[in-house]
């Protein structure tokens, strides 16, 4: 499916390529619970973009040297898997996904109250089992909801979304050939109830006015998917409101 | 003092990140909440009781288990050192059982600790001493403490142990009753059951599945009594109709 050359990205009705308007997300999906050897795990779903995640902990850390006085470390695996992408990937670790594990590792040691179990260790991995764009974005969430799922303590669940610019026009979460093709992308995570950010990349040129409306933007999608995660945690406890 | 609010109803579900609660109040440190400010966030997923002026939240995930002062635990041997013994409590860190706690006297050196307790086996003991900077340590002190001879050991997660003890003990009343089994629940998600056969063993074992994977229903002891009446009963039919067509 590699194109060339660039295709339109905002089409004459000012729809985008996929359909949606430019502020509209693609469809979520969330499933706690999916892996029974895990002590917590999650699937996230945003449109194509498919990811699993599992956390394991807190437990001793091996070898001792390596933990730490004061609080619990974080070992973060992002990871796509060979049939995630158009054309095989190779399995190793690549630069890229080093790089995206420290990136959400470093966005989930500021959610996790890690004082709470110094001297531990936290494994969470992340599978991507389909790219489509937003990855990093939906491995995050995957591995909030996995934590959440395992019950260990943190400040807020992770919400993010990303804006860019296709054609000129803002737009929020994009797709692939938007991601490809288009003149920004910027992924922000956010902790809503605390109203705090906690992962936020710029890739691409973006006028300061073009970067606080897509805040802004980002913000209102942020608040949608943050009571979908809610709603999909109490979900799996709605046989607790029934009695 | 006041203008105390808690923003969730009694026996409502509050996920990780919710307001829970504005003021000051009176409530004792737990892990599952957190306080920016006069504002009290929860940590967790859990069920949240509001008594008055005062809320608590009970986890409804977690699998391990948070050692605190004075508990009772069941630890399996890990490993043996020169002077105790290395304990799996289910918890984050290991344990450590001196062994002149458990001896009741110095160790000589040399001695070989493995006649005493071996790796795989259970013990009963108390959390002596803990804190963030050092793993807990155990004692064998006290009565009915120490390793476990006979029976069984099931786990369970660390969560649903208040569910099968129950109010009051009633869950552990009707166990214990119906079964005529000893029964000790310990704190860290594992219990101690000397049954008088191997049948009875496993009901109860399927007894304590069922308050496990149904911990949240309202009248699960009823349920447990009257499922244990059922099994238990059917178990004493078996065995006089055996020995009436042997005589």
């Amino acid at each position: 499916m590699i194109q060339l050359q660039k295709p339109k990205l905002i089409l004459d009705n000012g729809l985008r390529l996929d359909g949606r308007r430019p502020d509209e997300m693609r469809p979520i999906r969330i499933e706690l619970g999916v892996l029974k050897n895990a002590d917590g795990s999650a699937i996230f779903e945003m449109g194509n973009t498919k990811v699993i995640a599992a956390v394991y902990g807190p437990k001793e850390m091996h070898p001792r040297h390596l933990a730490l006085p004061d609080r619990a470390v974080l070992r973060v695996r992002y990871h796509m898997t060979p049939f995630s992408t158009d054309e095989r990937k190779n399995p190793a670790p690549s630069r890229r996904e080093i790089e995206l594990s420290k990136v959400i590792r470093e966005a989930l040691e500021s959610t996790i109250l890690v004082e709470l179990f110094p001297r531990t260790v936290i494994d969470i991995f992340m599978e991507v089992l389909q790219a489509d764009a937003g990855t990093r974005l939906v491995s995050l969430m995957a591995a909030s909801m996995a934590l959440a799922d395992a019950g260990i303590p943190m400040r807020d669940l992770i919400a993010g979304v990303a804006v860019g610019k296709a054609d000129g026009v803002l737009v929020l979460d994009l797709n692939e050939p938007e991601d490809m093709w288009g003149e920004a992308d910027m992924p922000i995570a956010m902790m809503p109830s605390l109203k705090q950010v906690a992962l936020l990349q710029l890739n691409g040129n973006m006028t300061p006015q073009e970067f606080r409306q897509g805040l802004e933007m980002a913000q209102k999608g942020i608040e949608t998917i943050y009571n979908l995660e809610k709603e999909a945690i109490r979900s799996k406890y709605a046989e607790y409101k029934e009695e | 003092m006041s203008a105390n609010k808690i923003y969730f109803e009694d026996r409502s579900i509050v996920t990780p990140g919710d307001l829970i609660a504005e003021g000051d109040f009176q409530i004792p440190w737990s892990p599952y909440y957190y306080k920016i400010g006069n504002k009290y966030y929860s940590a967790i997923t859990g069920l949240i009781e509001v008594k008055e002026n005062l809320f608590e939240i009970v986890p409804l995930e977690g699998h391990r288990y948070f050692p605190k002062i004075g508990d009772t635990v069941i630890g399996l041997v890990e490993d043996i050192e020169i002077y105790g013994w290395i304990l799996d409590i289910k918890s984050p860190y290991s344990a450590y059982l001196p062994a002149s706690t458990f001896l009741g006297r110095p160790v000589t050196p040399g001695e070989d600790l493995r006649r005493y307790l071996n790796i795989g086996d259970y013990v009963i003991a108390k959390i002596e001493t803990y804190d963030r900077t050092i793993n807990p340590i155990l004692s064998i002190k006290g009565k009915g403490l120490g390793r476990i001879a006979n029976g069984i050991v099931i786990d369970i997660p660390p969560i649903k142990v208040p569910r099968v003890i129950g109010k009051n003990k009633s869950m552990l009343d009707t166990l214990t009753n119906e079964t005529g089994c000893e029964i000790l629940v310990a704190q860290n998600g594992r219990i101690h059951a000397n049954c008088a056969t191997k049948t009875i063993e496993e009901v109860l074992i399927e007894a304590i599945q069922i308050i496990e994977r149904e911990s949240h229903i309202k009248g699960l002891t009823e349920k447990i009594r009257k499922f244990l009446k059922e099994k238990l009963g059917e178990i004493k039919n078996d065995s006089t109709a055996k020995t009436e067509a042997n005589t």
